[in-house]
């Protein structure tokens, strides 16, 4: 009988006792009618927030996570058992489709590792070229980002800017290699051919747009309040968990780490030749991970206009018999792709294509910290936090 | 009407005039506002065409639409609650329909001439709520649900602000008959200054912008777009309609946004009238029958300026968060609209 102990019922009449009690019991069966529980929403594989066929099941209270899962393998293409029936020039046709936003990039790691085990050196121009492509498709995959990014937001139309300006860079990297989305360019021992005639002037004036490019984001986008309220504090990744979470690029450097294996490790590619600047941001929220991509773009720009002033002359493709047959060994070769750390561990047993093929991609780990990172955030913010985190489908999936 | 061209019109005969006007004023500016600024304007500032194929410059690409959307087959989910799934969009464009009946065209063309218009016009834009709401809960999905409510949440929190937005107007007028507003502007004079007029967009300016803000939030337009945010919810509340019931949500959507455009027109920018001091008129009685003609192309004029300001924002920023949404108008919206009547009233009387 707690009601009737109760300092405001004691002081009350039968009467108003007895109306206060019903009202008390009316009131605890209105609570317990009301009483709220969870929904579970299943964010894709068809939604257009995880733009592929990633599935986030969420559990939700209200507009509150819970929490939330990923769930991948909707588009798993087995890449890694087929390499085990292809020769080794026929993988890079297959791994062209990883991250299919740059390509270009997923061939060189391959290929490095291939060149590692026969103890081939691809020659100077060679190098320079691979790298040259290499940023190129680096600004086609990031600046389709940076578009992306204000659609995720709600903003429509600097998605259409990435696409008038990204196809500049398609349209110079299909000159090149012949190929838009899948150049197929790489080769044991150098580059399948050279550059065509007036390449380099069209380069450079192609970068000096994509430079306005970025100021035009940066106007329209990342001085935007609303874009800051949306991502200023949202999702916000500390240093010690971004690492022991294995997130690498630009998830990475936007935590605070200083890590781009571009500078931190000795590869045969020409990065060491030319000096950029490696940004990094201390506050790891989305905003930080949004521009750090963006100077990144900056940066990659600066790279190839450096690139372009020292390219050597010279052939592109070494001495490499006509059928590869790569000797026995195991080689792991990583570099730092647009979307962070990919590698492949190739192991041979003598034959002319790989016997197992391991693919370190990167967004594969990024997502690994959704889990994590989407406790306790509104729904708008998982939407923030998925397109912050930057991940292409054929990358998780392989 | 009574009078208008000479010609004394029965009774039913103005009725027919009223329902046919009224289906004009709602279709023609949202067909015009589509065509103009979501095909044309958008696909301009995002550096492409739009339609180009369907007639010159696509300008039939409208009927194209609507004739695909007619063929479109008619998709209810299989746990809707099918009463209320069907009347859903049709409350919605209702509201809109009843809203544009106490919007002023010309000295004599009005459809109905409240004395409390702008009481009136208020009250019946809330109704669209409960055809979003519904259309939210019948759907018999979970985004169209997430997309209802915060729907709701959405337009009742706006709402005030812009009835409070209003105020200021009603109280400088002294009245909320919309046409006796039209007439306070354009026959008025700022210090003794008569050449414009009095539009209160000037006098009235801070009201003006928390008006405008709350019309783009009670349209649900970016950055309100919560409810639709189709990056998220797919469609929100409209997700699972199809064919022609989404057609009518689209008509509503659209047509409700040049309505708002018309009544802000109205209040704040002198509605039909152009300033009576360029023509010597001094009353109502006096204005010159041919403005039956030329009022309601000065406010479809007006309106489609004020759509222009709508659909630019609506083009080129990202949304709000449900809460920073809430928090905005609870926050900064009401307090200066609140503000805003105040300092109207003290100059009311001070003057």
């Amino acid at each position: 009988m707690t009601i009737l102990n109760d300092p405001v019922s004691a002081k009350l009449g039968d009467r108003a006792q007895l109306s206060y009690i019903t009202s008390q019991a009316a009131d605890a069966r209105l609570n317990v009618e009301l009483e709220t529980e969870g929904m579970t929403l299943n964010i894709g594989p068809q939604n257009p927030a995880t733009h592929g066929t990633l599935r986030i099941i969420a559990r939700l209270d209200g507009e509150q996570v819970l929490w939330a899962e990923p769930s991948c393998g909707y588009m798993h293409r087995g890449y890694e058992k087929l390499t085990e029936v292809r020769s080794f020039p026929q993988v890079t046709s297959l791994i062209n489709r990883i991250d299919w936003l740059g390509s270009f990039a997923n061939e060189v790691p391959f290929i490095l590792a291939a060149e590692k085990l026969m103890g081939v050196e691809a020659p100077p121009r060679a190098q320079w070229i691979r790298t040259i492509l290499f940023e190129l498709s680096r600004i086609a995959n990031v600046s389709l980002f940076l578009g992306d990014l204000g659609v995720q937001l709600g903003a429509i139309t600097p998605v259409f800017m990435a696409f008038r300006d990204r196809e500049y860079v398609l349209n110079l990297i299909e000159s090149a290699t012949g190929g838009r989305f899948h150049p197929n360019f790489d080769r044991i021992g150098g580059l399948k051919d050279d550059l065509p005639a007036g390449w380099i002037d069209e380069t450079k004036s192609v970068m000096k747009k994509l430079r306005n490019f970025c100021d035009e984001i940066e106007s329209l986008l990342f001085g935007n309040e609303i874009f800051q309220s949306r991502t200023r504090g949202i999702g916000v990744i500390p240093r010690d968990v971004a690492m022991q979470y294995g997130l690498s690029g630009a998830n990475l450097r936007a935590s605070g780490v200083d890590w781009d294996l571009r500078r931190d490790q000795d590869s045969p590619m020409a990065w060491n030749k030319v000096d950029f600047k490696v940004w990094t941001h201390p506050d790891g929220d989305s905003f930080a991970r949004c521009w750090v991509r963006l100077q990144e773009t900056r940066e990659a720009t600066k790279i190839v206009d450096q690139l372009l002033d020292g390219i050597p002359a010279g052939p592109v493709m070494a001495k490499v018999p006509k059928i590869i047959k790569v000797p026995e060994g195991e080689a792991w070769v990583s570099t730092e792709n647009p979307l962070g750390e990919m590698g492949y561990y190739v192991v041979s047993r003598g034959d002319s294509g790989p016997f197992r093929v391991k693919i370190r991609s990167a967004s594969f780990n990024n997502i690994s910290i959704t889990p994590w990172l989407l406790r306790g955030v509104y729904v708008p913010d998982i939407i923030t936090i998925l397109a912050s985190l930057y991940f292409i489908l054929g990358d998780i999936d392989r | 009407m009574y009078s208008l061209l000479a010609v004394v019109i029965p009774y039913w005969g103005q009725s027919l005039l009223r329902v046919l006007g009224g289906l004009v004023a709602v279709l023609l500016p949202a067909g015009t506002i589509v065509y103009v600024f979501l095909f044309k304007m958008m696909s301009f500032m995002q550096s492409r065409l739009g339609p180009m194929e369907a007639g010159p410059y696509g300008s039939m690409q409208l009927f194209a639409e609507v004739g695909k959307w007619l063929q479109k087959e008619d998709i209810q989910p299989h746990n809707a609650d099918k009463r209320i799934f069907r009347m859903a969009p049709i409350i919605v464009l209702m509201s809109t329909f009843l809203l544009v009946a106490v919007v002023p065209f010309g000295p004599d063309a009005w459809f109905t001439n409240f004395e409390t218009g702008v009481f009136y016009a208020l009250a019946v834009s809330s109704i669209s709520v409960l055809g979003i709401l519904m259309a939210g809960w019948s759907s018999a999905n979970k985004y169209s649900l997430l997309g209802g409510l915060r729907a709701a949440g959405q337009l009742i929190a706006y709402e005030l602000p812009m009835v409070l937005a209003v105020m200021g107007v009603v109280i400088q007028a002294g009245t909320m008959n919309l046409q006796q507003i039209v007439l306070a502007q354009n026959a008025g004079s700022i210090f003794g200054t008569d050449i414009v007029g009095n539009p209160y967009v000037l006098t009235q300016f801070v009201g003006f912008v928390v008006f405008m803000i709350a019309v783009q939030a009670e349209l649900t337009q970016a950055p309100f777009d919560m409810p639709i945010a189709e990056s998220e919810l797919v469609s929100g509340y409209m997700t699972e309609y199809s064919g022609f019931r989404f057609l009518i949500f689209f008509i509503g959507e659209f047509a409700t946004a040049g309505v708002f455009a018309m009544i802000a027109s109205t209040l704040f920018l002198g509605g039909w009238g152009v300033p009576f001091s360029w023509f010597g008129w001094t009353s109502m009685d006096s204005v010159a029958n041919w403005m039956n003609v030329a009022g309601p192309l000065i406010v479809f004029t007006k309106m489609m300026v004020l759509v222009f300001l709508i659909m630019w924002i609506r083009f080129s920023y990202p949304r709000f968060r449900e809460d920073q949404l809430q928090r905005f108008a609870w926050k900064v919206l009401i307090p200066i609209s609140l503000a805003n009547i105040m300092v109207t009233a003290v100059l009311k009387v001070a003057f």
